[in-house]
């Protein structure tokens, strides 16, 4: 090798190679696995622009007061349904209410709900997935029941059973969508570690005496991620949806309250649909670039958790 | 303690799975994997387990690391601290065990978790095995890459980097990791390519020397066996029917199915007529066994006698050692 080297006459690619091996070198030991993770993320565009538009929405749901010139919920009756203009950016409602505001305000009881249950129903979904999936036996077989017994049960029909019970408020929302949730992801989890439980690594593990709880969590878990990070973003979609469908029906958040759906729900009436296209248009277009959004950020973890893919 | 006492013995070690029909999940039947299995594994020793597929041999395996519980029958382990029944203990019990038996699996690309660096995979055993700080846990990674020939640098790769051979290395450096005195080689090789097998075969045959160790080598490749181990347990349906020296078991074949697994090795010799014999059918289910001898609706020699009367498992005289058979019709003298 070294003969070889020192007889044949350096070339402008030698110079190159040696340039890499030197970056390489400089760079062995630093390369962390979160950097590794990060950088992946950042290299895919489509999830940085989510994650743009995600954080745009969410900052300007936070600072509404800041933002907006206008109260989401004081009606002006001198400005009923007027179109957009100077004073009002999105126009008014048909109670002369700035729709601007009451987007932005919206934004965050609606924000709340559907990513908060999301990730609840997501936390309990996989924190009892993934145990039961792996250990098996007894306990799987109740967790399964008990999530049946959830899927089976009509939606709707516990929803008015839980606001009969527990009230109308966000937080009976959030419960009521966690617990309905949760069945989806807790089945998607199990089923992804009934899989993984065959492979060898995890037979390795065991006979290294590694407690079940170590197994499934820290080393099966990152191998089901991927497709429950999916159902995450998709449940959060569905979840600001339901909202607005149960709020319609007088069930969710109270109606004086401003939220995406309450105020989707304007466009119910086919004459606002027709003629009034900035009472319902923005929030429309925000709740989709919102679950848009949502989706290139979970494709992105997605594709950065996977190890196999390169950044 | 001397190198030839056993480090394992098997008593009568059953394995039975279950077999569960209909809407209540009744138990209408059990696969018998491992049905009674008496063995001694001597302390460096290379034992061979040799048979088709679905005899048992994982089975086995698995169970003499606990992974699979015997339904019946001890596996003892004795080391400096006396004898051991590991099938009398639970999971806390088992775990200064654990270190002493490890095992390299068939297939080298679900061996590893792929959502780990090679470190990550090998870090969490040494941690819980008491290496604290990630400094030493990164040096004992780095060493054992080494001695499986691989550069320290790949411990920071994910698996689907390396290749099936690579990985195989990384399994074996992944076993070695807490110092085992016995190593159960699952299939080690059969999953890579002849020129591959040569090479890992070879590093684990320095290593055994290096390190002092014990391996049982379950195979169903007889060219393997030949070259690696000392002594070969033939088996079937879940039951040893061989069990000898290794070169006794070429020399000298008594049992008729070792007779037809050795028939069926190929030979790089064109001059040399092969007389293979072919086995008729399957091999039977392991959940209705044949009755008598496992083996006499395929054997060719079979009497009446086979198909009711169990043989035992008998010690016959040989020039190395023992060898052991299970079978009515060999006509050679019983040991003493």
């Amino acid at each position: 090798m070294t003969d070889a080297n020192a007889t044949r006459p350096r070339t402008r690619r030698d110079a190159q190679f040696d340039k890499i091996r030197d970056r390489e070198a400089a760079l062995a030991g630093t390369r962390q696995r979160t950097g590794r993770f990060m950088s992946k993320f950042l290299n895919n565009r489509l999830a940085v622009v989510g994650f743009v538009i995600f954080a745009v929405i969410c900052l300007m749901s936070l600072f509404a007061p800041l933002i907006a010139q206008h109260d989401p919920m004081s009606p002006n009756l001198r400005a009923i349904a007027k179109p957009p203009s100077a004073e009002h950016w999105f126009g008014t409602d048909k109670t002369g209410r700035d729709v601007f505001a009451r987007v932005l305000y919206g934004g965050r009881v609606s924000i709340l709900v559907g990513l908060g249950s999301a990730l609840l129903s997501a936390i309990i979904g996989v924190i009892i997935g993934v145990y039961s999936g792996y250990v098996g036996g007894w306990l799987d077989w109740i967790a399964m029941r008990i999530s049946e017994i959830f899927m089976s049960f009509p939606q709707i029909i516990l929803v008015l059973l839980l606001v009969a019970i527990l009230g109308q408020s966000l937080l009976n929302l959030i419960v009521i969508f966690t617990l309905t949730g949760w069945g989806g992801i807790y089945r998607m989890a199990r089923a992804r570690m009934l899989s993984i439980r065959e492979e060898e690594y995890v037979q390795a593990l065991r006979s290294f005496g590694l407690g079940p709880a170590r197994i499934a969590y820290k080393h099966m878990l990152p191998n089901a991620l991927g497709p429950i990070m999916v159902n995450i973003t998709l449940s959060t979609a569905a979840f600001i949806l339901q909202e607005a469908g149960l709020s319609f029906l007088g069930l969710g958040v109270p109606l004086s309250i401003p939220t995406w759906g309450n105020i989707l729900n304007a466009a119910q009436d086919l004459r606002v649909l027709e003629q009034n296209w900035w009472i319902w248009l923005p929030v429309g277009a925000t709740i989709s670039l919102f679950v848009l959004s949502v989706n290139f950020i979970g494709d992105g973890l997605r594709d950065a958790t996977d190890p196999s893919q390169q950044g | 303690m001397q190198p030839n006492d056993p480090i394992l013995k098997l008593r009568d070690v059953q394995v039975h799975f279950p077999v569960k029909t209909g809407v209540f999940k009744r138990v209408t039947g059990h696969v018998r994997a491992v049905d009674g299995v008496d063995l001694d594994v001597r302390r460096g020793e290379v034992l061979g387990l040799v048979g088709e597929s679905g005899c048992g041999k994982t089975t086995l395996g698995k169970a003499i690391l606990q992974l699979v519980r015997a339904t019946q029958g001890t596996v003892t382990y004795s080391g400096e601290d006396g004898e051991t029944e590991l099938t009398s203990l639970d999971d806390a019990g088992l775990f200064r065990f654990r270190k002493r038996l490890q095992i390299v699996f068939q297939d080298p690309h679900s061996s590893l978790n792929p959502a780990f660096t090679i470190f990550g995979s090998l870090e969490d055993p040494l941690r819980h095995y008491g290496v604290k700080t990630r400094e030493e846990r990164r040096k004992i990674v780095g060493d054992l890459l080494e001695a499986v020939n691989m550069r320290r640098e790949s411990m920071d790769r994910y698996p689907h980097e390396f290749s099936g051979g690579q990985r195989q290395r990384i399994g074996i450096a992944r076993a070695l990791s807490i110092e085992p005195e016995l190593i159960v080689c699952d299939e080690a090789v059969s999953a890579l390519d002849v020129s591959i097998q040569a090479q890992v075969l070879q590093l684990l045959m320095e290593l055994k020397r290096e390190k002092n160790l014990t391996y049982v080598f379950i195979t169903h490749d007889l060219s393997v066996t030949e070259y690696l181990c000392d002594r070969i347990a033939v088996m079937y349906l879940g039951k040893i029917v061989e069990l000898c020296d290794a070169e006794d078991l070429y020399a000298n074949t008594l049992h008729p199915y070792s007779e037809a697994l050795l028939s069926a090795i190929p030979v790089a010799d064109l001059d040399k007529k092969s007389r293979r014999i072919v086995l008729q059918g399957d091999v039977p289910s392991p959940v209705n066994p044949p009755s008598g001898c496992p083996f006499h609706p395929r054997c060719r020699y079979a009497v009446d006698r086979c198909k009711t009367e169990v043989p035992e498992l008998r010690r016959f005289k040989s020039a190395k050692g023992e060898h052991m058979a299970a079978c009515h019709l060999i006509d050679q003298p019983l040991a003493e």
